[in-house]
């Protein structure tokens, strides 16, 4: 696996990390961000508190193939699902989503059960996260 | 974040066959055996004496112990004013207010951005109304009232004056701390409002009036802890902040303020992680450097105006979700940290805070590691027990070295507010986080239970799980439309007029403004609509 981080996975991908609501902890999202585009995707980041609409709308615009959204301030249900609605709205349904921040193992399932591809807390290991967005966006490991 | 052995990446030649030699988180070498230092020449200052390495009072903690100070609030102001009591009968000193981030951002808690998040992360006081609540039965006179805000400092202060109007409780007998510290904010907590300028302008404002009016009060609370927190090694956590600390103090030297006088109500704020000996030599070293800036920079006579001093929280990104018992252990190790390097006040994380809002049960227990501490070990009975150690000494000198090379590289680099607006800060925080987290991920830094020792048949139990009560944040609505509907719409308007057009002029205290408004019962929303439509909104530099 800890090679995995070192081949270009995702090249050719374009993916968005966003920030949705009020929580200001942006370091997993950039640190994230900062692995993505080690593997190879072209990574665009939000910055802090925008809207579910203003997220569906830049990846809308900008074609990406993946959001990740991440929350640390409890409000992951409510934001994930009006973001995946907003982007359902804009005729973008296929557009993957992702999670992380600090997400309760008893709201999973919820999670899951709006579709949301992956589910990532700040103890997994980077490679793994790659990894497991790879798989998401149907890229075959090198 | 542990020490780590990985050799230096530039080892070249012979040397890289050597074997490793160990270096702090924030990177000073650690000698095997540490001897006495052959160039000292002077005996080490006694405690309480310039420039202060061994603690500002020369009694240290037999005068008075540091303050147990948990950091707590969630829900409404009626959950979070249960909370502070079952607290206050459990022994803490002094109160800790977190509060919800719509109330933190400015927003109230019927806006759209506000709605999910109103009473998550802290409580919702979106008026006086709220906060007549939250402090109904605590004397405000006896005990001191922590704040963590920042972008709405100002506004919060103002809501606490106008609660003390109520009790009746005079303003110069109010204690306590509002965090006000904006230029953190921009690099790693995030709630700011406001650009830079006026935002420094608001702080400024704040710190001068509260000294004329509520003088035993600490109007700032210059922190490093959410940096440290957030990817910062301890010396980098120490620079910054010190230097955030001199575009305090240039700022208020700017509008008039006399640096002998607000010095004294200046007071600093920091994170200690595992790396214990970083910890105590970081506060040392820093009390020296900023006395040693108050009194060759800025002319300072008052020792008290050079005093360093500082609150500690233990815990934060130190502590994991896997097997989450651990965390009680590191919370302990490190308070000893925070003991022994001389904090003037103490938060104790609880061991769920990876995962959830703590429970009455362990929120308990991170009081009772203070006090255990505090009343059982005996570490607090002599004044700086580490003094004259040769590594201690050794390592609070080269501490001291490597926080100048950071404040010097800030310097070189045009200024804090050049740093921040830039990006530059904001973007070496995540290089430090991706390589603390690499380092965890590779095992090179070794955490207990998660990458290392861990069980195959590992439980994630940690016992009781906190549940927000989902009617909290209708509740706090409730309370907010019932203000709105029954305070007087022309004394809001005036009082909101008058802070705008305030804030248009540079010259005027924008406090008395202030509190006028919270006694109107305006909202917190408001008046950040009104300064905002003189001042605009801080625009993020996002770079990757």
């Amino acid at each position: 696996m800890t090679a995995i981080l070192r081949l270009p996975v995702l090249r050719g991908r374009r993916i968005l990390i966003a920030k949705p609501g009020l929580d200001g902890h942006d370091v997993g999202a950039k640190v994230i961000a900062l692995a993505l585009r080690d593997a190879g995707a072209e990574v665009i980041y939000t910055g802090l508190r925008k809207s579910p609409e203003y997220i569906a709308r830049v990846a809308v615009d900008e074609d990406v193939d993946a959001v990740g959204l991440s929350v640390l301030s409890g409000s992951h249900c409510e934001l994930v699902a009006q973001t995946i609605a907003c982007l359902c709205e804009a005729g973008a349904g296929e557009i993957k989503v992702f999670v992380g921040g600090t997400i309760p193992k008893e709201d999973f399932d919820y999670l899951r059960g709006l579709g949301v591809c992956g589910i990532y807390t700040s103890s997994m290991h980077l490679d793994v996260v790659v990894a497991s967005v790879a798989d998401a966006l149907a890229v075959q490991p090198a | 974040m542990t020490a780590q052995t990985t050799p230096p990446r530039a080892a070249t030649g012979d040397e890289a066959l050597l074997p490793p030699k160990p270096v702090s988180s924030s990177g000073i070498p650690i000698p095997t055996v540490a001897t006495a230092d052959p160039t000292a020449t002077a005996p080490l200052e006694a405690p309480g004496v310039y420039p202060f390495t061994r603690g500002i009072f020369p009694d240290g903690y037999t005068g008075r112990l540091w303050t147990f100070r948990q950091y707590s609030g969630f829900g409404t102001a009626e959950e979070s004013n249960q909370r502070y009591r079952f607290l206050l009968a459990q022994g803490q000193t002094g109160l800790s207010v977190a509060l919800d981030l719509p109330t933190q951002c400015g927003y109230d808690p019927i806006e759209s951005m506000a709605k999910s998040e109103v009473g998550k992360v802290g409580v919702s006081l979106s008026t006086l109304a709220d906060a007549e609540v939250l402090f109904e039965g605590i004397d405000l006179a006896r005990i001191s009232t922590s704040f963590t805000i920042n972008g709405t400092a100002a506004i919060i202060y103002a809501m606490y004056l106008a609660v003390a109007d109520k009790h009746g409780v005079p303003r110069e007998k109010l204690t306590g701390t509002i965090q006000n510290d904006i230029l953190k904010e921009y690099v790693a907590r995030g709630t700011w409002i406001f650009p830079v300028k006026p935002s420094l302008r608001l702080i400024a404002d704040s710190i001068l009036y509260s000294n004329d009016v509520t003088p035993r009060f600490n109007p700032i609370s210059i922190a490093g802890a959410h940096m440290h927190d957030a990817g910062a090694t301890p010396a980098e956590e120490m620079g910054y902040t010190l230097a955030n600390g001199l575009a305090y103090v240039d700022e208020l030297g700017r509008r008039g303020g006399d640096v002998e006088k607000f010095g004294k109500r200046l007071s600093f704020f920091f994170y200690v992680h595992m790396d214990f000996f970083d910890a105590v030599c970081k506060f040392r070293a820093a009390r020296r450097i900023w006395a040693r800036l108050m009194r060759e920079r800025y002319g300072v006579q008052d020792a008290k105006a050079q005093h360093f001093r500082f609150g500690v929280v233990c815990g934060g990104s130190s502590l994991v979700a896997a097997q989450p018992y651990n965390n009680i252990m590191r919370v302990t190790i490190e308070t000893m940290a925070a003991v022994l390097g001389g904090a003037q006040s103490i938060f104790t994380c609880a061991y769920d805070e990876p995962f959830q809002i703590p429970t009455e049960f362990s929120a308990e227990l991170a009081l009772r590691t203070q006090q255990i501490i505090a009343y059982e070990s005996g570490i607090a009975r002599t004044v700086d027990p580490f003094g004259g150690s040769y590594f201690i000494e050794q390592h609070t000198d080269r501490m001291e070295q490597a926080i100048l090379k950071v404040m010097k590289e800030i310097d070189d680099y045009g200024g804090v507010i050049e740093v921040i607006e830039s990006g530059w800060l904001q973007r070496r925080i995540a290089e430090r986080a991706r390589e603390r987290k690499t380092k965890i991920d590779s095992g090179d830094t070794t955490v207990v239970g998660q990458n290392a020792f861990r069980r195959a048949d590992q439980s994630e139990e940690f016992g009781e799980v906190f549940r927000l009560d989902p009617q909290a944040s209708q509740r706090v609505i409730e309370r907010y439309e019932a203000v709105k509907a029954r305070r007087s719409p022309a004394a809001v308007e005036r009082a909101l007029t008058r802070l705008e057009r305030a804030a248009a002029n540079d010259g005027e205290n924008l406090m008395p403004c202030l509190v006028d408004c919270c006694h109107a019962y305006a909202t917190v929303g408001e008046m950040v609509q009104r300064l905002k439509s003189q001042w605009g909104e801080f625009q993020e530099p996002v770079r990757l």
